[in-house]
């Protein structure tokens, strides 16, 4: 694996020890770029990517205590590893940085073969940070991972007003049986990559993946505003990323790939359900099973999209919309109001 | 070893890891620095402004450490703890104790890099 040259931000006051620090981390092997005040530093960390930050503390305008109190509060920045380089002087401004959050504190003028050391532990322990964040990423979406970082993991839902949509593929079953299992896959694998990138694009999460079907929410964990015209945006991308699908479809002979989608809106219960060792993040409500409901009417109704009313009252957009009446559906007791979406 | 201005324990094993030609810059850098540095403390002296005073005593203390300057770096130190008092006459031969001390540094380092 070809290891990136780890980029550092060193901060300090003086160009005595900004020159001497450039050195020493460019004959580690590191790349440095440099800032004279916490004020430019945080300039700096806010516009561009870096792997490890070294910080003075004595520096006019922003010192260094403020800096670690500013990086506290800026969650793209909270996982980036802070080694102070000073000489202030009493053990308490020490302790103090270490509570602030500083990985470690090297006294000036900095031993090399202490901070070579120091530098390689921080950023070995930040490349499996990151590593973990991608692993995570890959079976939960940014949002909930976000989610976790800020409030940690707890079972347990609340209520929030999201939007809830739900995608299949009609006739998966007998086009599964139809073709050898690898193609299947390699079907599957590409209507998700489609799909995905529609409802990431307008803030849904995807919260399960059973065959075919996608449920999606819109509106949690992370408030969204506008979380219908969300999805019903979302959906109207699924069906035009799926339409130039099926042209590529088409001309390898194979058969169009048609989909059905349901939206409802409303109070949800979402939170994460399962044990303290293997959970999810879900939501549960009767908005949820409207939403299934109205996905499974599409092949019904002989349409794409279905909405209920409270998604329709939400939409600034009501062109290509059509009311298909009072719809009867299975586990609601009464009839309900049904949207069409060309 | 360390009668001079500059402890050469310091001073060798800096060159050692950084190179001599980084050195030569590195050098060349504190005689231009440091100077203003001198010029910020009297400044803050004169309109006492503690903070900055406490900052620029800092900066000479621990550039002076980089070097070995150990002189310098205590004289330093020492007014980086005290801060400005209020005894002027004080402050002024402070002041001139660390111009001194200074001058000392600076000229032990130029000739170091001129053996």
């Amino acid at each position: 694996m070809i290891e990136k040259l780890a980029r550092l931000l060193i901060v300090d006051d003086t160009k005595v020890n900004r020159l001497l620090l450039t050195r020493n981390v460019e004959l580690l092997g590191y790349h440095a770029s440099i800032a004279e005040n916490g004020r430019i530093a945080m300039d700096m960390l806010n516009e561009e990517v870096f792997d490890l930050l070294l910080l003075d503390i004595e520096m006019p305008e922003m010192d260094g205590f403020e800096v670690l109190e500013a990086i506290k509060l800026i969650p793209a920045l909270r996982d980036l590893p802070v080694i102070v380089t000073s000489s202030v002087e009493g053990i308490d401004n020490i302790v103090r940085c270490i509570e602030l959050g500083a990985d470690d504190y090297l006294p000036k003028p900095v031993n090399q073969v202490l901070l070579k050391a120091r530098l390689s532990s921080s950023l070995e322990k930040k490349r499996l940070r990151d590593e973990q964040k991608m692993l995570l990423r890959r079976f939960a979406t940014s949002e909930v991972v976000q989610d976790l970082q800020e409030s940690g993991f707890a079972l347990g839902g609340r209520r929030v007003h999201a939007s809830v949509l739900f995608c299949d593929i009609r006739g998966f079953t007998p086009l599964s049986e139809s073709q050898p299992p690898e193609e299947t896959i390699e079907l599957l694998n590409d209507y998700y990559s489609l799909m995905f990138e529609a409802i990431e694009c307008h803030g849904g999460i995807v919260t399960m993946m059973i065959g075919d079907g996608l449920m999606v929410l819109f509106g949690a964990p992370q408030p969204l505003e506008d979380h219908a015209g969300c999805a019903v945006a979302a959906a109207r991308d699924m069906l035009r990323l799926m339409a130039k699908f099926n042209v590529d479809r088409v001309t390898i002979e194979k058969p169009e790939i048609n989909i059905g989608i349901g939206i409802a809106t409303g109070e949800v219960i979402a939170g994460y359900a399962g044990t303290q060792d293997r959970a999810t993040y879900t939501c549960i409500g009767d908005k949820v099973n409207l939403a299934a409901r109205l996905e499974a009417h599409t092949k019904i109704a002989n349409c794409s999209i279905l909405i209920d009313n409270a998604t329709r009252e939400a939409l600034v957009d009501l062109n290509n919309l059509e009311a298909i009446g009072q719809v009867p559906l299975k586990g609601i007791s009464e009839p309900v109001a049904v949207f069409s979406i060309q | 070893m360390s009668e001079g201005p500059i402890d050469l324990l310091v001073f060798n094993e800096l060159q050692e890891a950084t190179g001599s030609d980084f050195i030569v810059e590195l050098v060349a850098t504190f005689l231009a620095e440091a100077p203003e540095i001198l010029a910020e403390l009297k400044n803050a002296a004169v309109n006492a402004e503690q903070d900055q005073y406490r900052r620029a005593a800092h900066s000479i203390k621990s550039n002076a450490n980089v070097f070995g300057a150990h002189e310098l770096a205590e004289l330093g130190r020492k007014m980086e703890l005290s801060g400005l008092g209020p005894d002027q006459e004080a402050t002024a031969k402070e002041l001139a104790l660390l111009d001194a001390a200074y001058e000392r540094a600076a000229t032990g380092l130029s000739d170091l890099l001129n053996d």
